[in-house]
């Protein structure tokens, strides 16, 4: 393949650059690029790497609060949590594209795309945090982690008409995943930062080499010059162009303190990765990439990045629905029943198929573990921990994209709030479709312009995220995806709560209003099968006021069980802490005025359940909430092995939890 | 020269994967399987072109890692 | 009491072992590479620690078991000297031949995590000596490969020798219930014949505190400690 072939506008097309967008390449270089430039054009500009569908509408986020030290732009959120320590998160997404999905034949059972969203967390010391900015003139970068081969290289350029005879043996390869190289990576890294000899550090995602040596030296205002005969190739003859596009996994960039290149090396050669230095760091602000003595690729560093194209795609607003009247749908079946069905539906199952599958118990310091409202995980030997979620409710987004992006803020913040934790700050992978459409498009800025309403009012900026677009199967966008996961502080484990009903005879309060709201429920959709009507309205005043009366139910002790009410509303939310704490109750009282079935399944936002030891405390917690403000209303008592709700047939805990464990074992086997 | 270590379960010893991959065959509808058992291949590539050096070479690499003796079979093959 | 905890490229339960050999002892643990040929002198405990060493390549625990170190850790163990193995230390032991048996992958082909009880099955000896016999203790499992299998020779040998350590078993200990991996006569853990090498696949080490799952795990430790101790 070489290197100085014509740019036809075939070839910038395969490399998904429009021609106004390859226009702007020969503005901003004054000459035609070369093929290895071109690649690095293609990945720098595209979505993935410059954000130019949402950037726009990002910039309306909140991402500062007195304890945020790093917001987005980095690896990695930074936000303080005391003690000179810091909360470090990230969420990513692995999604499959349709047009995978068929070479990849593993869908003979799912119809739809599968959205992967991974949150990681960690701690580190508030001054010992790394950044990818570049600093200093003449310093050598350093290629770390696993060798580079051909993975994750476009198919529609490698099957390109530029590629030799030998390109159908160079057939682009997923990128295949090692964690064992991962963890000696890992392992590595934290031991090289701790002997003071990195200066910045980077890892090769998306664009692997490309859009990590940019952002370096682009951050860092310095230009960056690397010798692609340096880097660690797992396959022979590999041109520029590939290892430039390479998405190879487990690899990292460094820029390092000039002369303690040996003592990295050793430890890398410890761990068994590879360790070459492959560039350094210049005055010049281009990006030049050498191989075999020639200059492949020479490029304005910044520019790369600051001149990626913006779009203002148009947009249309996703049509209200109207509001459903709980006392127009007349109820298909008796709530009993209703409670049962919905307990073992896909939206309420158990998912103890999958989390068993994760060890979540290593380190020792996971104070609540999976099935409830948040995890908690103490920080070292604490006392202080974290509180941690993921939340969203793509039924809502779809119904009402701002809704529902409010809502997904809120939730996470109610499952931080019900645990004992304060709510900090978020990160945030927005998973759309098609952003060319405007409907689709409509979705993602209204969604967008939720979250950042919901994250103001709560004080719960967003510090990182992620944006996964063009997300569709068959031509349908998936249902709009903005996943929110949320951290929260916890400054004593020992004070956490979980939903779990803990003794007989306690006294059950809601917290909240109820009106019923039916709309977009879950109800209506598995029991009535209606999905239709507005979603519940956030009235974010309301969630920051309940959440606070919560928090200090909480720290006084008061509470001996909490859960937020969310999608199933109250009476999933009985059934849910039945079945955790394997222990009935008798609902004596449901909110006035509505009829049964809307009291137990309407999904009005800002809800809590909580339990209290005795009658005396009930009433001064009532008390409590009256001068507060808060709506509260005492429901029953803990007790027995049913769940009786008023006017209705009681339900077997024993039921309930045969359809609530049952339903995803049987159906990964294929039973059902 | 090229050679190939084949390491399979010895017979008797439960093979859960190979049960797992027999249950989805027959599931397919493919009749006429009777049984399943799965197993390693490695392909070696050798410095040496003497087939008797070669032998006694693999033998120690089976019997000292590719193969856990307790459980499972190897088999040699010189590929040429 | 001195102990040294084996690191191997993978290992990811070492800082937990480490952590609770701490707590009982009041001494905190060495962490010793897997490429390093010696034990500290005076080692009394070696720790084969939780993880997935060489990313279970090949087999679980068997290109580790081929460690420079596990020349030493034999030897250690030759002379009487104490060898734990958890989880992947457990099926290091037995790809080194410290212990007899293999561990295959889990009946039901699925890594499993969650909490699980077991039947203490002897508490005389260096390992359990803070537990009754046939206490019921709740510890965490986490592992993909916990299926112990051994020919009938072997089986009995374990069995009339009087070698099983623990045994899975539901709530109330039954040992015919709650057999996560489908290990042949539920066995969690096995002793070498002289009882200083004990390999198991729960996690003790995960259960020491009451706030993060309980403190069943705490006696494993604390019999070490008193072992050393006395002698």
């Amino acid at each position: 393949m070489q290197n100085n072939i014509a740019i036809t506008p075939e070839l910038v097309a395969q490399h998904g650059l429009k021609p106004d967008e390859y226009q702007r390449i020969l503005d901003l270089i004054g000459r035609e690029p070369t093929l290895t430039e071109l690649g690095i054009f293609s990945a720098m500009w595209n979505e993935h790497c410059s954000y130019k569908s949402s950037r726009l509408h990002l910039k309306g986020l909140p991402t500062k609060a007195p304890w945020v030290i790093q917001g987005p732009g980095e690896n990695a959120g930074v936000i303080d949590i005391g003690d000179g320590l810091a909360c470090v998160f990230k969420m990513e997404s692995h999604n499959h594209p349709s047009y995978i999905e068929g070479q990849m034949g593993f869908h003979t059972r799912y119809d739809g795309n599968i959205l992967v969203n991974a949150m990681a967390v960690g701690i580190a010391k508030a001054d010992e945090i790394f950044y990818a900015k570049a600093t200093g003139v003449g310093n050598p970068i350093v290629y770390l982690g696993s060798k580079t081969g051909r993975d994750g290289i476009h198919g529609a350029t490698m099957a390109s008409a530029a590629f030799d005879d030998a390109a159908e043996e160079k057939r682009p390869t997923v990128q295949v995943g090692d964690p064992f190289a991962e963890k000696l990576l890992l392992e590595a890294c934290l031991e090289l930062m701790q002997t003071g000899a990195v200066i910045a550090i980077q890892d090769m995602g998306a664009a692997g080499l490309t859009s990590s040596a940019v952002e370096m030296g682009a951050k860092g205002d310095l230009g960056i010059e690397l010798d692609l005969d340096k880097v660690p190739c797992r396959e022979t003859g590999m041109t520029a162009y590939e290892m430039m596009l390479s998405e190879s996994q487990e690899r990292m960039l460094m820029v390092l303190q000039p002369g303690k290149e040996k003592e990295a090396e050793a430890i890398f050669i410890k761990w068994g990765l590879d360790f070459a230095i492959i560039g350094k760091t210049t005055d010049t602000l281009r990006f030049v990439i050498k191989q075999h003595g020639e200059v492949m690729a020479d490029l304005p560093i910044k520019e790369l990045g600051d001149q990626a194209p913006l779009y203002d795609r148009p947009f249309v607003e996703t049509p209200k629905r109207p509001e459903i009247d709980p006392k127009s749908v007349t109820p298909p079946m008796g709530n009993a029943n209703a409670i049962v069905k919905l307990i073992g539906s896909p939206d309420f199952a158990s998912k103890r198929w999958v989390w068993e599958q994760y060890d979540h118990l290593i380190l020792g310091n996971t104070v609540q573990s999976p099935g409830g409202d948040a995890a908690v995980v103490r920080v070292g030997e604490g006392p202080r921990g974290l509180a941690l979620t993921s939340d969203v409710t793509p039924r809502y987004c779809e119904a009402d994209p701002f809704e529902g992006g409010k809502q997904a803020v809120a939730e996470a913040y109610r499952n931080i709030v019900a645990v004992g934790g304060t709510p900090r700050a978020i990160t945030d992978n927005l998973n759309f479709g098609n952003p060319e459409r405007p409907d689709y498009m409509g979705q993602l800025v209204y969604c967008i312009r939720g979250l950042g309403e919901a994250c103001k009012a709560l004080d719960f900026p967003v510090v990182s995220g992620n944006v996964s677009l063009y997300n569709e199967t068959n031509g349908r966008g998936i249902l709009p995806t903005p996943t929110v996961g949320g951290v929260g502080t916890v400054e004593d484990v020992s004070k956490t709560t979980t939903l779990a009903f803990k003794a007989e005879g306690e006294f059950i309060l809601l917290i909240g209003v109820t009106k019923g709201w039916l709309g977009s429920s879950a109800w209506l959709a598995t029991i009535a099968g209606r999905e239709e009507g507005a979603p519940p309205p956030v009235d974010l005043e309301a969630e920051r006021k309940h959440g606070a009366f919560i928090s200090s139910l909480i720290q006084d002790g008061h509470a001996t069980a909490c859960h937020d009410l969310s999608d199933g509303g109250l009476a999933i939310a009985l059934a849910e802490m039945a079945l955790a704490g394997n222990m009935g109750a008798k609902i004596d009282k449901l909110p006035e005025g509505l009829p049964n079935h809307a009291a137990l399944f309407g999904e009005d936002q800002g809800r809590y359940l909580v339990t209290v030891k005795d009658q005396a405390m009930a009433a001064i917690i009532l008390k409590r909430a009256s001068s507060a403000g808060v709506p509260a209303l005492m429901l029953g008592k803990t007790g027995g092995q049913e769940l009786t709700l008023p006017g209705e047939s009681p339900i077997s805990l024993e039921r309930l939890k045969k359809a609530h464990e049952d339903w995803l074992p049987s159906y990964m086997t294929g039973e059902i | 020269m090229k050679a190939r270590v084949t390491v399979t379960l010895k017979n008797g010893v439960l093979d859960p994967q190979g049960k797992a991959i027999e249950g989805a065959l027959k599931s397919f509808g493919l009749e006429g399987i009777e049984s399943v058992r799965q197993g390693k291949i490695f392909d070696i590539e050798l410095i040496s072109s003497d087939p008797a050096e070669a032998e006694t070479l693999l033998k120690a690499a089976a019997e000292k890692l590719l193969a856990n003796m307790v459980v499972e079979n190897y088999r040699i093959e010189i590929l040429g | 009491m001195k102990s040294a905890v084996i690191t191997f490229p993978g290992s990811n339960r070492e800082g937990d072992v480490i952590r609770a050999l701490h707590q009982a002892s009041g001494v905190e643990p060495l962490k010793i590479w897997h490429q390093d040929h010696e034990l500290p002198q005076g080692t009394d405990l070696v720790v084969l620690p939780g993880g997935f060493s060489y990313g279970d390549y090949l087999r679980c625990g068997a290109i580790a078991s081929r460690s420079p170190v596990m020349d030493a850790v034999r030897s250690h163990a030759t002379k009487g000297g104490l060898v734990l193995g958890i989880c992947n230390g457990f099926q290091i032991l037995v790809e080194s031949g410290l212990l007899p048996g293999v561990l295959m992958r889990n009946a039901g082909l699925k890594f499993i995590c969650k909490m699980q009880h077991l039947k203490v099955c002897r508490a005389n000896t260096p390992f359990t000596s803070a537990y009754k016999k046939n206490q019921i203790i709740k510890v965490a499992i986490a592992h993909g490969e916990g299926n112990y299998i051994a020919d009938d020779d072997t089986i009995a040998m374990l069995e009339d020798g009087n070698r099983i350590a623990f045994r899975y078993c539901d709530a109330e200990g039954d040992t015919e219930k709650g057999n996560p991996n489908g290990s042949i006569n539920s066995i969690a853990g096995i002793y070498s014949k002289k009882l200083n090498v004990l390999g198991m696949m729960p996690h003790p080490e995960n259960l020491i505190e009451a706030l993060v799952g309980g403190t069943d795990g705490r006696g494993l430790f604390a019999s070490i400690t008193a072992y050393k101790g006395a002698a």
